[in-house]
């Protein structure tokens, strides 16, 4: 890896998404809006300072796997990426580059919609906020980590698009939002043992529910991370600069 | 400098399978230094087959590809083998300019190369626009000019003049030559058989064989042909003959 290009690449996937003015308003407007009616729904009970924080943990995921997901299967169908890895550019600068500048966009987006739960929403939260926004930014590199693997597996954006549901809304079920974790079938629980987005949640509700948090969230923060960079070792495999 | 006389690529016994196709047979050539080069044929020849094989992205069943003394896709060849698809591959999201520094910087070239580069390929007054508000052709010169900067010794060009119009064509090939006469050797692919003029040296592939390696001149000599085309249908009678 060289810094240089990795720098490059983060600055120019920044570029584009900077040129998609729409994109950049949902990206920080959709998780708000989406929070804003989770606190109305539940006005008056304490579900939403139950759900509220788990969710702002789900948001990054799963909008930053969406747009990784098509961002590089447009770079593998264009023709950018071949073109891409017969420079000197490394696989390692070109994973690192989109994860670089999709955390850079999930800080701003975890900045803005915990804020908005916090501030506006009345979120109660025991433990530090900061690692709130911490565990968003996990989340969103994990999502991108995720989202470049399987666009490796689409062949057009519909498919890239569906990817989304098949991988993130089993993860969203079994994840301990809608059932308790070790409520579920023993099968489920060891499912959801192994699925990233549960040490997600289980960390958000600690940080919601627990003062001295941060031992336990940073366990789930370094397994999260440790999923992030499985996946990212993954995508690095579906990159091949000599193709049949 | 004797590395400077040994040629730019040399191909040996290139087999690609394609599938359950053999798309390369088997096929030697050599491309000289400092020349330009006509890689002509028939769609489906195996055109771009040969190029992926030279830029080192296509994967070979058996033979060897030697660029610029090195095996075709060698780290240390990255930054000196320019590579153009058929298809402009730059991001049409992104302005002319924001393309160049971006390609620019992967192979440390310094900015003031993309203003060179902007010069060359003639887009001055769209260097602000993104790409995909671009005519097709404009957008052919930004994905050739991505493959300029840095001045590689080797361009490679994928049909870099399909579905432009004359007077366009005609300024690539100037540029090309111009190219040519400070050092680049360029290989550059054409079905269309009236640019073959335009060429030091022709290689006519059909069906992933090399049917003709020779210079315009020797080719019309060898087949008596008043013209390219002619001289290329010449040549397959008299393979289909023999």
């Amino acid at each position: 890896m060289n810094p240089r290009l990795t720098f490059a690449t983060a600055g120019r996937v920044l570029r584009q998404v900077r040129g998609d003015h729409r994109t950049l308003a949902l990206m920080i407007a959709v998780p708000c809006v989406l929070i804003g009616l989770l606190a109305w729904i539940f006005n008056g009970t304490p579900v939403f300072d139950k759900i509220g924080a788990p969710l702002l943990g789900v948001f990054p995921f799963v909008v930053m796997f969406l747009i990784t997901s098509v961002a590089t299967l447009r770079e593998r169908s264009s023709g950018t990426l071949e073109r891409l890895l017969s420079t000197p550019l490394g696989k390692g600068d070109f994973l690192g580059g989109y994860a670089l500048a999709f955390g850079a966009l999930a800080v701003v987006q975890a900045l803005v919609a915990t804020g908005f739960a916090i501030w506006v929403c009345g979120l109660d939260v025991a433990g530090p906020r900061w690692l709130l926004v911490v565990m968003a930014v996990v989340d969103a590199v994990l999502g991108t980590a995720t989202g470049l693997f399987v666009s490796a597996f689409a062949r057009t954006e519909f498919q890239a698009v569906q990817f989304m549901p098949a991988f993130v809304l089993p993860q969203f079920l079994l994840c301990g939002l809608l059932v308790p974790r070790n409520g579920l079938p023993r099968v489920l629980e060891l499912a959801s043992d192994v699925l990233p987005l549960s040490y997600a949640v289980d960390a958000m509700r600690t940080l919601t529910t627990q003062v001295d948090a941060a031992g336990d969230v940073g366990r789930d923060v370094a397994i999260v991370a440790a999923f992030a960079v499985g996946a990212i070792a993954l995508g690095s495999l579906t990159l091949r600069r000599r193709t049949p | 400098m004797t590395s400077d006389e040994s040629p730019a690529v040399v191909v040996d016994d290139l087999h690609v399978i394609r599938g359950s196709r053999e798309v390369l047979p088997g096929i030697s050539l050599s491309v000289p230094r400092g020349q330009v080069v006509g890689l002509l044929g028939p769609n489906g020849g195996g055109k771009t087959t040969l190029l992926r094989s030279i830029v080192g992205v296509q994967i070979i069943a058996g033979g060897t590809v030697t660029v610029l003394g090195e095996p075709a896709g060698s780290p240390s060849l990255r930054s000196r083998v320019g590579y153009v698809t058929q298809e402009a591959s730059v991001y049409a999201d992104l302005t002319v300019r924001a393309n160049l520094n971006y390609f620019a910087a992967l192979v440390g070239a310094p900015r003031s190369d993309v203003d060179r580069v902007i010069e060359v390929v003639d887009l001055g007054a769209e260097v602000d626009s993104r790409v995909d508000r671009l005519s097709g052709g404009q957008r052919s010169r930004v994905s050739l000019g991505a493959a300029l900067v840095g001045s590689p010794e080797l361009l490679i060009l994928d049909e870099p003049t399909v579905a432009l119009d004359p007077v366009l064509r005609r300024d690539l090939w100037a540029l090309f030559r111009r190219l040519a006469e400070k050092g680049t050797t360029l290989l550059v692919s054409s079905h269309v058989m009236d640019e073959a003029t335009r060429c030091d040296r022709l290689l006519l592939l059909r069906e992933g064989r090399l049917l003709a390696d020779d210079s315009p001149d020797g080719l019309l000599a060898r087949t008596g042909a008043p013209n390219a085309e002619q001289a290329f249908f010449a040549l397959i009678e008299a393979e289909a003959a023999a």
